[in-house]
């Protein structure tokens, strides 16, 4: 028995009918083209798929989409506004927080809300709010360093 | 990788979601954070034909001190309870325990409820209510009544609840004026399930005397486990080196753990008893006294 589903996705409101056992993340890719969102582990805990449900981190792998029925979404397509990078994006960019980037996208999301909790965190607050992400390529140090670098950037944009 | 089918509702009311339950019995689960269940259906080690959604219940959530007691609701997530000022502040154990579980992206989507009705014996909470020696109030087709957490777990993945019941929230006892707790936690690598725990929680009286005690562990053995002998074996006394290496032995005898590739029945048994001192030691010194 298929459902109805209203979730707003990066501001844009999308109606569909789904099947209750459709993951969020496949709804993201498969449904709405969203394929920033990418699909690790399939297990919860990789965390290349977290995405924003109504504000707060999650694995868009162990929520339905039926669940996000009414709420709203953000994915690292809602990050940057137009051609300008979000302070995340960019210092990623810079600080070289990637190489293969395919866990980029969720650990910029899982990061945005770190800073969101922690907008000054300190390395170790960086390290533990970034638990639930696995990187296969960094090892983590340049990560740590690009969301201090954000912290910054974003701190300096809010004084 | 992909869930069986099954029918979704999602209740606005405790009611309509118990209305639910009655009508598609044992056929039906409930579904509130779904860190668990939603994986068990991806592997299909669970084939639910539909599912009820609580996560539309309105107030259902939250931690508060009230009457007397401290009351977690029964869709309060894991990171609420992390957050929680009031629950640093007054209840160490429930706040290293909601810190240590899974990830902070888990944390933010499990509920503590949830994670205990799973009944997994790796699962922190369970640890965590028998030690407070908390209570469950759950509503089923003949009302609400209050289920005691030493009469909750069965065996592993399984309660005394029965499938038309749905816990709405849970009771713990109040935090006394000189009380303390502490989780430690061993696990082989951040967000793993633990290879032992130990939930530690200590009452003085004006003397520095242990009035109670509530000590559970994790992963060793088919559920929770509570060590009562260890929790005997602590009050009335002061709880000095001499006493929390009483009652950490006794906790170890308490263990049950079996062989796998987090380690042998020895390593784990002598965890519990490495790990529930540090616990007793760190919740003796929250609570004033000695350790």
């Amino acid at each position: 028995m298929n459902t109805s589903v209203s979730i707003a996705v990066n501001g844009t409101p999308h109606d569909s009918r789904i099947e209750p056992r459709l993951l969020l993340v496949h709804y993201l890719r498969d449904v709405l083209g969203l394929t920033g969102t990418h699909v690790g582990c399939e297990t919860s805990l990789c965390g290349s798929c977290t995405v924003l449900l109504d504000g707060r981190a999650v694995k868009a792998c162990t929520v339905l989409a039926a669940q996000a029925d009414g709420a709203e979404v953000t994915t690292i397509e809602g990050l940057a506004d137009g051609d300008e990078l979000h302070p995340l994006q960019e210092a990623f960019w810079e600080e070289h927080g990637l190489q293969c980037g395919f866990c980029t996208p969720g650990m910029i999301m899982a990061a945005h809300q770190l800073l969101e909790d922690h907008p000054d965190p300190s390395e170790a607050e960086i390290r533990h709010g970034l638990e639930g992400n696995l990187c296969r390529c960094t090892g983590y140090q340049n990560i740590v360093r690009a969301v201090r670098r954000a912290a910054d950037a974003m701190g300096a944009a809010s004084s | 990788m992909i869930p069986a089918a099954f029918d979704y509702h999602a209740p606005t009311s405790l009611d309509e979601a118990l209305s639910l339950l009655a009508a598609h019995g044992d056929e039906a689960k409930v579904l509130a954070g779904g860190q668990s269940l939603i994986p068990m259906m991806r592997f299909r080690l669970a084939e639910p034909g539909v599912l009820v959604d609580l996560n539309h219940i309105e107030g259902m959530a939250g931690v508060t001190e009230e009457d007397g007691h401290l009351w977690i609701g029964a869709l309060t997530r894991h990171a609420e309870v992390e957050r929680s000022d009031l629950v640093r502040k007054r209840y160490p154990l429930l706040h290293e325990a909601a810190s240590v579980i899974a990830d902070p992206i888990v944390r933010n989507r499990g509920t503590v409820a949830g994670s205990l009705v799973h009944a997994d014996p790796a699962g922190d909470w369970g640890a965590v209510m028998l030690a407070c020696g908390a209570e469950l109030e759950v509503h089923g087709p003949d009302g609400q009544r209050m289920v005691p957490i030493d009469e909750l777990f069965v065996t592993t993945f399984m309660t005394s609840l029965s499938p038309g019941d749905i816990v709405t929230g849970i009771k713990l006892p109040i935090a006394g004026k000189r009380s303390g707790g502490a989780y430690e936690k061993l696990e082989r690598k951040v967000g793993d399930f633990a290879t032992v725990a130990v939930a530690a929680r200590l009452e003085l009286d004006d003397d520095g005397v242990c009035s109670a005690a509530g000590i559970g562990l994790t992963a060793v053995g088919a559920t929770n486990l509570r060590a009562q002998d260890a929790e005997k074996a602590l009050i009335g006394k002061k709880p000095d080196e001499a006493a929390i290496d009483a009652a950490s032995r006794a906790a170890a005898e308490a263990a049950s753990p079996t062989a796998d590739n987090r380690g042998s029945v020895e390593y784990k048994r002598d965890m519990v008893r490495v790990l529930s001192a540090r616990a007793l030691r760190r919740a003796a010194a929250h609570a004033g006294g000695e350790g």
